[in-house]
């Protein structure tokens, strides 16, 4: 078996590890797994409603993993994309509907606002590091908690004490007649193409540009960068900030496109969190990433039609949706498994 | 040349190694990875009570050869017999049931544990359900006396010297009743006393009954310790000698494959104007103590200055100030009469420095970029590496292919991780990117640290090559040796200032000794010790 053999086996089997899982835990809560899988199935891929609805529930997942890996790829852990993602929302949702412009402007104003809201709220967290070293896992976390809540006191002051935002202006929206007729009037939106552009836009600059070639390079070791006369500090700040535009924008997925609005938030979107999975599902690469929102997309989508279809409660869809990914997450004992087996073969 | 090593050979083969009764026989041992045959046909008998070197070059195959010993690897042919019963070492917990033991060149020990919870850590002895740490303590203790290893059972890692550390993994193997110790160049990382300290321990293990093998491309080593030589040369078995009966020249030409020539060959130096200039610098270490106290220094064009002096004494501090990596605190520093103090690295760079740094992991190589990427990393900023912003990786890798070659850096490609590199190719690498910038300036520290008499010897040529060619050379060394070999003048520092500037043909290594110790030249040629040096030394 070759290492590119493995790369692809790995997650295959990983996946066929958790059906099975998931199976057993059905079965034994006395719910048929046959039922439950091909409800599973026909809610992600069953009609083109469920097709559409699929891929737009993957568009913030792939925007929230690229955040993550981003930052991964440069040497930082930001567990703050859910803060950065809510902000990035609220900022979309604000300038769709505060501002009368021609849609060529309106849209990409709006799409910026929510990419610089998330950036600065990576800045943060990137200063403190550069300057102070303290850890960014510590500031991103606590960011979180600050986001949550000033989006939800914004939400207050910018709707005159409502719970939710005004409905954004249609040329700030991402909403497509054309997408949402081909998909039996889904809510899908054009926001799957900023999503795939940004991953393009990722591998671009860490892959192509003088930038990307810093960034990593101080991700690697900051010492042999500071030595090479590169800038470390401007570099970890900056690493940050394109980290929270990523996830800014996984934010304007929702404001300009699945809600139109912003609603007061009573926890985490989780969102951002699932990011963190999506990202090292992904290995951090940007084709990774795309299998990995696809993953936790379709699942998270997919798993609606279960209790409906096959009457399976929502608690046991939960636990079985959470042992596939865990099973794709244990990939690592799996790729081990396979060498060794490979191992054998060659010893004999 | 040729002749000169099928003679050695002819020697080797008819030469019967005197009747030993051997603990441990690897015969005809193949080890393959994909193509590549790191270790091929190679034989090692390791006598009873006798200290067995294992010579090679960086990457020769010597690590492999003892990870198959380990049980970490499973040769594809070969035979391994222990007390001479065939054994199949299928993993280490085999090896260790065998009575092998091996004393890693990193150590594998828990920081904040003391001596003996590292010594027990895996294998706790309990009462009770309890560890039983006094038992264990004792225990080590005795084997500690017994080996005159003079270890605290209770002291924790951290608040131990390097050596001490060694000596508790040495600890660590007999307290597992290992027979057969297998040192992984052990003295790596220690001081001189540390390794005469060292040396006894190995023969004191030996009158005990143990037997080791030592791992080592170190000749000196070799010669004062060992009983014999097993030599390998890229994966294959050159043979076995008696070490009373060769020399380390024989020895470097075996491991290396061709004559190796100790003593650097090099025209008389054409020094011309000032290049590097350091007037009344002053710098202080991180905890804010001066290091560098009022130091004057002038290198010219056309001439090697070496630095000599014991580690410790301002040495780092003061190259990190040259290179703008360490603030000054005052004095002036100027390349080529254009003052550079303050300056950001990169201009620092830019106004002529190559800077070949002593720490090749942490400065001087991104381990995890490629070999193309470390090419680059200090010219991927301008033209024609990168532009407007774009980085043009196929230059870098012509760039990179070109430093290959030049300086014959051992590597699958320009594509392969740095890390994957052995520590002399790494070392190439970085003075094959330093050199080929051709700097008006070059600093080289501790260049050679690590490295086999192979890569030495092309490290000094290139030093010299640069000299040639009319461009200032730096070189920091703690070896008397090469700063003897290399230089065309050794400034002596000690505590922070440089207490002497000699010309080494003019000198002896007891001078700079004495020198590097603190004490100054005086006139009537008697040697005078400084004030206030005593409580440094």
């Amino acid at each position: 078996m070759s290492n590119r053999v493995i790369k692809i086996l790995v997650p295959a089997i990983s996946i066929i590890l958790g059906l099975l899982v998931g199976a057993v835990v059905m079965l034994f809560s006395g719910y048929d797994p046959v039922a439950g899988y091909i409800a599973l199935w026909n809610g992600i891929f069953g009609d083109s409603y469920a097709i559409g609805e699929t891929i737009r529930q993957i568009s913030p997942y792939i925007l929230a993993g690229l955040a993550v890996a981003f930052a991964f790829r440069t040497g930082l852990f930001n567990i703050g994309v859910e803060g950065q993602l809510m902000v990035g929302w609220f900022a979309s949702a604000y300038v769709g509907a505060a501002f009368e412009l021609p849609m060529y402007i309106h849209l990409p104003f709006a799409l910026l606002a929510a990419a610089v809201a998330g950036a600065l709220w990576g800045l943060v967290p990137g200063i403190l590091k550069a300057t102070l070293r303290v850890h960014e896992v510590i500031v991103t976390i606590m960011m979180n908690y600050v986001a949550l809540h000033v989006v939800n006191a914004l939400i207050k002051t910018v709707s005159g004490g409502s719970y939710k935002t005004d409905k954004i202006q249609p040329t700030a929206s991402l909403r497509s007649e054309f997408l949402s007729n081909l998909t039996d009037y889904s809510t899908l939106h054009y926001g799957i193409f900023v999503a795939l552009g940004m991953v393009i836009v990722m591998w671009f600059i860490l892959e192509k540009t003088k930038t990307g070639f810093e960034l990593k390079s101080v991700g690697f070791n900051e010492n042999a960068s500071q030595y090479a006369g590169m800038n470390v500090k401007k570099n970890i700040i900056l690493s940050m900030v394109i980290s929270g535009a990523f996830a800014g924008l996984g934010g304007a997925m929702e404001g300009l496109g699945t809600f139109g609005s912003m609603t007061n938030q009573g926890g985490f979107t989780g969102i951002g969190f699932d990011g963190i999975a999506v990202a090292l599902l992904g290995a951090n690469a940007p084709l990774g990433i795309i299998f990995g929102a696809s993953l936790f997309g379709s699942l998270k989508y997919g798993a609606n039609n279960m209790p409906n279809a096959a009457g399976i409660p929502l608690e046991i869809v939960s636990i079985v949706i959470a042992l596939i990914i865990f099973f794709v997450a244990c990939g690592y004992i799996i790729r081990v498994g396979l060498q060794r087996l490979n191992k054998k073969k060659e010893a004999k | 040349m040729f002749i000169l090593i099928s003679n050695y050979k002819e020697k080797l083969l008819y030469k019967e190694v005197k009747p030993l009764e051997y603990v441990i026989e690897m015969l005809n041992i193949t080890k393959q990875f994909g193509n590549f045959r790191a270790n091929d046909n190679i034989t090692l008998q390791l006598g009873k009570g006798e200290i067995h070197a294992l010579l090679g070059e960086n990457g020769a195959g010597k690590t492999t050869l003892m990870n198959v010993l380990f049980g970490l690897y499973q040769p594809e042919e070969g035979e391994i017999r222990v007390n001479g019963k065939k054994v199949n070492v299928t993993s280490p917990n085999v090896a260790n049931d065998l009575g092998i033991g091996m004393v890693h060149q990193h150590f594998m020990l828990v920081e904040n544990l003391t001596v003996t919870e590292n010594i027990i850590l895996g294998n706790e002895p309990k009462k009770m359900g309890v560890v039983n740490i006094k038992d264990a303590a004792k225990k080590v203790a005795e084997i500690s006396n017994t080996y005159g290893l003079n270890v605290d059972p209770y002291a924790k890692i951290e608040d131990i010297s390097v050596g001490m550390q060694q000596r508790v993994e040495i600890l660590k193997t007999l307290y597992r009743g290992a027979n057969i110790l297998i040192f992984d160049e052990p003295t790596a990382s220690l001081t001189p006393q540390e390794i005469q300290e060292l040396i006894g321990i190995m023969k004191k293990l030996i009158t005990e009954g143990k037997s080791i093998i030592l791992i080592t491309h170190k000749l000196q080593e070799i010669m004062d310790v060992s009983d014999r030589v097993t030599v390998i040369r890229k994966g294959q078995g050159i043979g076995t000698v008696v070490t009373s009966e060769t020399n380390p020249e024989e020895l470097a030409t075996l491991m290396v494959g061709r004559q190796v020539t100790f003593k650097t060959e090099k025209g008389p130096a054409n020094p011309q104007e000032e290049v590097l200039s350091i007037e009344n610098l002053v710098v202080l270490d991180y905890r804010g103590v001066e290091k560098v106290k009022g130091l004057n220094l002038s290198v010219r064009k056309g001439e090697i200055v070496g630095l000599a002096g014991i580690d410790g004494n301002g040495q780092s501090e003061l190259i990190e100030a040259i290179a703008g990596l360490r603030k000054v605190k005052s004095g002036k520093i100027t390349i080529n009469s254009k003052d550079i103090t303050g300056l950001k690295p990169r201009k620092i760079t830019e106004s002529g420095l190559g800077h070949i740094p002593q720490d090749r992991h942490k400065h001087g190589l991104v381990l995890d970029f490629s070999v193309g990427y470390n090419a680059a990393l200090q010219e991927y900023y301008h033209v024609p590496y990168s532009k407007n912003g774009l980085m043009h990786y196929d230059v870098v890798s012509e760039k990179a292919k070109k430093i290959i070659e030049e300086y014959d850096v051992r590597t699958q490609g320009e594509h392969e991780l740095s890390r994957a590199l052995s520590g002399g190719n790494q070392q190439k690498l970085i003075i094959g990117r330093e050199v080929s910038r051709n700097p008006e300036l070059l600093i080289a520290a501790l260049p050679t640290r690590g490295l086999d008499v192979g890569a030495i010897e092309f490290i000094h040529k290139r030093l010299i090559e640069q000299r040639d060619k009319g461009k200032a050379v730096f070189l920091i060394s703690f070896e008397l040796d090469e700063v003897m070999n290399v230089s065309d003048r050794i400034a002596v520092i000690h505590d922070g200032q440089i207490v002497d500037t000699v010309i080494p043909s003019e000198t002896t290594e007891k001078e700079l000794g004495l020198l590097m110790a603190g004490h100054s030249k005086k006139e009537n040629g008697q040697h005078v010790r400084k004030e206030g040096v005593d409580r440094d030394v």
